[in-house]
């Protein structure tokens, strides 16, 4: 048959569509008998279950929240846990007059001005049905005297609630985090993501930290009852129910140990400490100094409290090292240095005679070296260890701008390292392009000299730079790091480890490598500017000291660190791996306000490398606190002056606008 | 005089459709009031939608469907360029981009299309001087599949569902290859199982639920048990009008749209449903006489599509509410309330009915 070539035959299609038309006919009857088969199993078969159902008031669906996971860490040691408390708990909108229940509660139940503001606190953010504690943590005999006159107060119940714990409070609550209760941001970011009814039941939502991060690990799977209730809301038989499935279990790479000695040695400074496994990425230690007791936070912290942390000129609830960012000052070196000789620069037995100055070709301006008169003859690994302003000046220039950020990049400057916490801030690696971008203007050659001795624009978040120093640790071998070592799958109880995830392979020369290494150790040695830090140490620590200014200094005027206030004093940063020649340790650590890197933040490392490799506790002694003093003089190259407004730039950043060559301060 | 004129004003109204259409929309309205929690003005609201809606119905059974063939393919386009225009600058509601803003009035062109994608591919089918070969299903299973993934990506998959039904209406009835249906429906059955292999767990989480919501009684399931509840709990009479123990305490979610057929089924019994079924089904009689009748093929192709569109709309919602298909959003036609359906619905019938009144005039061929 040809039909495919042949006209219409309108006698045959309209038969044919007739016939089809029969059997669309004959689906509707087939689909409308399904229809009434189904409406005979409901209402005539299954009528009196239903009815039942019905009649005895209903279903209610209840949420069953599920254990939140734990969190521990290297060692087992519990950071995050839930324990069971009495709470007060009033459903606003179930009673007549708050004020007089409350008065009459009070007569029960001890109930603190602060437990009083928190409740109204909690009152204006939540719906009037939500029921909102008035007192946490009953002990034993007041539940039992409320329990005993409960009659008395319709809409107040007495709830056994599990409440998230921080046994170490303070410590580490930057990394770990805190939960709080669920608020309309929240709920909206659930929606979106489809996992609301997940939710219903939980009160408490990661806000910070891992807590944050791994928040869908962490919950689990809210179980349910299909109950029926009575007409006064009782339950009175279970139809139906699911289990909830706890939340994973994480176990950290971090060890609390080395988290505390690391912390106490800040004493009353402030600043951030990272410590890294430069072969794997784990994260060993995260201080951000000062901290806060998270466990505030779990139960809606209270106005005062708020308003203590929140206005306080430390600024105690910002993550320092993520979000803090500061120049890297000097111990952007050694990157310059690797940056040079990788490009063919530099190499031994090529060497400077430093006057104490440099200047570019046709002008006469000054770069000064942080010793006046300068330090003689110095090749690139004693430029490192003295620290040579002059050297980099030179270095820099001939390498140029984008060499120097083109190479410096692959080891995270100007990036986000991707560790495994949230709200992470990439800080900045400025390039021609950048510039002209930000403020419309060129590249001044005058910024590329300064740039080399990590002055400048250049700013970095003390995770950035421990990563940095981890990838020059493991030679070029760039792990991402992190912070979660492993999940424990709450059903099997079976730990899966997080993966160690290689981000780049830097191809270096290992003679290269080695030189930096060599000056970097030197540094600890006497003659280095952090001799004091490798003494007795027992092991070989590659280490760079740094300062970077907060206040802006005139040219021709002097740096007297008694003179000004101490938040005006310099930033003292620090960065070291070791052993230098395996290393098991890289880190990064600023003290801000501290002064010299040597000095200030050498100290806190020491500590910090001592325990992890040698099992050393410190020495029960005060913490030294401030820093040398110093008169050493500065000046500001003849670049533009713009200034510099990053976001979240609140804490740390000194003030680019004036880019000053470095000034050490010498024991 | 008067009724000559009374007369010539419904000359193109069928008489039997509307008989039906009006008895169903009262139906409609008393459900509303129960459902509404005796609202007067939601019944209020109710009726100026049917009454805009028969309006509608009356202008387009006025107009001869050869203009309408003519409006087929403009319409179509218009549609197109619309979903295109929500996909790109379509304001978000629900987490669903489908409304088009145009600062006076907001429009939802997936609506249109349920009209203009039947029309579209039944000006197709008759513009072909051959009878259809395997060619023409392929360039019209791609006019319809453009705005289908378009409303599909939205997301809106009820509508999207319902608009590739109603096209693919027009497919059978313009003749497909049965070997072509059985053999597509026969690798869909194949692929499945491989398909599902190539999902997320998520993924896969999703369409169980959709498949059976009881697995997610705090989130879809909700509706689906409730709504099980109120139809099972009416029985065999109904507990009366407005006597729903399930509708008049709150139980019943979206009561007035999508889920009217539970209050319904509560308060009338099986012997309502079976009475509204017998109602749809002679709507959908009806439509089929029409299409059988119909002159050219246009009228045909779309007046079986039309007939059978509406059929698939009544089915998957009560099927939605008793439980025995997915959750997806489909409002029950006449019944639910809502100015949108109501329009769309009556727009169709309009099209019936002059496909039906002009038959006399126009040319057959």
């Amino acid at each position: 048959m040809k039909s495919s070539r042949e006209l219409k035959n309108y006698h045959n299609e309209k038969h044919n569509f007739k016939l089809r038309l029969a059997v669309l006919g004959f689906l509707v009857l087939i689909a409308f008998s399904v229809l009434a088969a189904r409406f005979y199993f409901l209402q005539i078969k299954r009528y009196d279950y239903y009815q039942t159902l019905a009649e005895n008031n209903r279903i209610s669906i209840v949420p069953i929240t599920p254990n939140r996971g734990l969190i521990s860490d290297r060692n087992g040691i519990v950071l995050a846990h839930n324990f069971f408390v009495y709470t007060l708990e009033i459903t606003p909108s179930k009673v007549d007059d708050l004020d007089a229940t409350i008065t009459e509660i009070t007569k029960l139940v001890e109930v603190s001005p602060s437990d009083r503001k928190r409740f109204n606190k909690q009152m204006t953010e939540s719906h009037d049905f939500e029921s909102i504690a008035l007192r946490t943590h009953l002990n034993e005999i007041e539940a039992a005297r409320f329990a005993v006159n409960r009659y008395r107060f319709p809409g107040v119940e007495l709830k056994s609630r599990l409440f998230r714990h921080y046994p170490f409070g303070k410590m580490g609550a930057h990394m770990v985090g805190y939960i709080a209760r669920i608020n309309d941001k929240d709920i909206k970011n659930l929606d979106e993501a489809d996992l609301l009814s997940n939710y219903k039941g939980s009160d408490h939502i990661g806000k910070s930290g891992i807590e944050q991060s791994y928040e869908t690990q962490l919950h689990g799977t809210t179980g349910f009852q299909q109950v029926e209730i009575d007409a006064d809301g009782r339950a009175v038989r279970v139809l139906s129910s699911q289990a909830p499935t706890s939340g994973n279990n994480l176990i950290l790479s971090v060890d609390s140990k080395l988290q505390e000695i690391a912390e106490t040695a800040f004493g009353e400074r402030r600043g951030a400490l990272v410590a890294i496994k430069p072969s794997t990425g784990e994260v060993l230690a995260f201080v951000s100094m000062p901290t806060f007791d998270p466990n505030l936070f779990v139960d809606g912290i209270d106005y005062d409290n708020w308003n203590l942390l929140n206005n306080s000129l430390d600024k105690p609830l910002i993550n320092r090292p993520l979000r803090g960012i500061y120049p890297p000052g000097s111990t952007f070196k050694p990157f310059s240095a690797l940056a040079g000789l990788e490009a063919g620069l530099r190499h031994p037995p090529f060497s400077i005679s430093d006057s104490g100055y440099f200047t570019l070709p046709n002008s006469s301006h000054r770069y000064r070296d942080w010793k006046p008169g300068g330090h003689g003859n110095v090749d690139i690994r004693r430029a490192i260890t003295i620290s040579c302003d002059t050297f980099f000046y030179g270095l820099a220039m001939e390498l140029g701008i984008t060499r120097l950020t083109d190479f410096v990049r692959h080891f995270g400057f100007g990036q986000k390292s991707g560790v495994d916490i949230a709200g992470e801030i990439p800080g900045l690696l400025p390039t021609p392009e950048w510039k002209m971008r930000r403020y419309k203007q060129p590249w001044y050659m005058g910024e590329t000299v300064i740039a080399g001795i990590g002055q400048g624009y250049t700013l970095v978040t003390p995770m950035q730079l421990a990563q940095a120093t981890a990838v020059l640790a493991n030679k070029g071998v760039a792990m991402r790091p992190r912070v979660v070592s492993a999940i424990t799958d709450a059903k099997t109880g079976a730990p899966h480890l997080t993966q160690a995830v290689l981000n780049e392979k830097i191809p270096l020369d290992e003679k290269n490598l080695d030189l930096v290494r060599l000056g970097m150790v030197d540094v600890t040695l006497p003659g280095g500017t952090a001799a004091s830090v490798g003494a007795n140490a027992g092991y070989s620590i590659a280490a760079k000291t740094g300062t970077a200014q907060v206040v802006g200094i005139k040219q021709n005027e002097k740096y007297n660190a008694n003179a000004i206030d101490e938040r005006h004093r310099d930033h003292a940063l620090f960065i070291a791996y070791a052993p230098a020649e395996a290393p098991k340790i890289a880190l990064a650590v600023i003290v801000e306000n501290g002064g010299h890197g040597g000095s200030a933040a050498g100290p806190i490392a020491r500590k910090v490398m001592d325990y992890y490799l040698l099992g050393k506790l410190p020495d029960l002694e005060p913490p030294v606190v401030g820093a040398k003093p110093s008169t050493s003089i500065v000046t500001n190259p003849n670049t533009s002056k713009p200034t510099i407004s990053l976001p979240n730039a609140a804490i740390g950043a000194t003030n680019p606008a004036i880019n000053t060559p470095e000034d050490e301060h010498y024991d | 005089m008067i009724s000559e004129l009374f007369q010539r004003f419904f000359r193109h109204i069928d008489s039997f459709l509307m008989a039906c259409l009006l008895f169903t929309m009262l139906v409609g309205l008393f459900v509303l009031y129960s459902a509404s929690g005796h609202s007067i003005e939601r019944v209020s609201a109710q009726l100026i939608n049917i009454g805009v809606a028969l309006l509608v119905m009356w202008i387009v059974a006025n107009i001869q469907p050869q203009k309408l063939e003519s409006v087929a393919v403009p319409a179509y386009l218009v549609g197109v360029l619309l979903l295109v225009g929500v996909a790109l600058f379509g304001d978000v509601s629900h987490g669903a981009r489908r409304w088009l803003n145009f600062g006076i009035t907001k429009i939802q062109p997936s609506e249109m299309m349920r009209i203009a994608m039947p029309m579209m591919l039944a000006w197709f089918f008759a513009k072909r001087e051959t009878s259809p070969r395997v060619s023409d299903f392929a360039i019209a299973g791609m006019l319809l599949l453009i705005p289908v993934g378009l409303i599909a990506k939205q997301p809106d998959l009820g509508t999207a569902l319902l608009i590739t039904a109603s096209g693919f209406y027009v497919l059978f009835l313009a003749g497909l290859s049965w070997k072509f249906l059985i053999g597509g429906a026969v690798s869909i059955g194949a692929m499945l199982p491989f398909m599902w292999s190539m999902l997320h767990d998520y993924q896969r989480r999703r369409i169980e639920i959709l498949i059976d919501p009881t697995q997610d009684p705090l989130g879809a399931g909700y509706h689906t048990i409730q709504a099980t509840i109120a139809l099972g709990s009416g029985g065999v009479t109904g507990k009366g009008w407005l006597n729903g123990t399930q509708a008049q305490l709150d139980f019943l979610p979206e009561r007035t749209t999508d889920f009217i057929f539970a209050v319904f089924g509560e308060e009338f019994g099986m012997i309502g449903n079976i009475l509204l079924v017998v109602l749809f089904s002679l709507l959908i009689a009806r439509g089929l006489v029409i299409a059988a009748q119909a002159k050219s093929t246009f009228t045909r192709l779309l007046a079986g599509s039309i007939t059978l569109t509406f059929f698939t709309y009544a089915f998957v919602n009560m099927g939605m509410v008793s439980g025995i298909l997915p959750v997806v959003g489909v409002p029950l036609p006449f019944i639910s309330y809502g100015g949108t359906s109501m329009v769309t619905l009556c727009l169709s019938f309009g099209i019936l009915m002059s496909i039906q009144t002009h038959k006399k005039l126009v040319a057959s061929g």
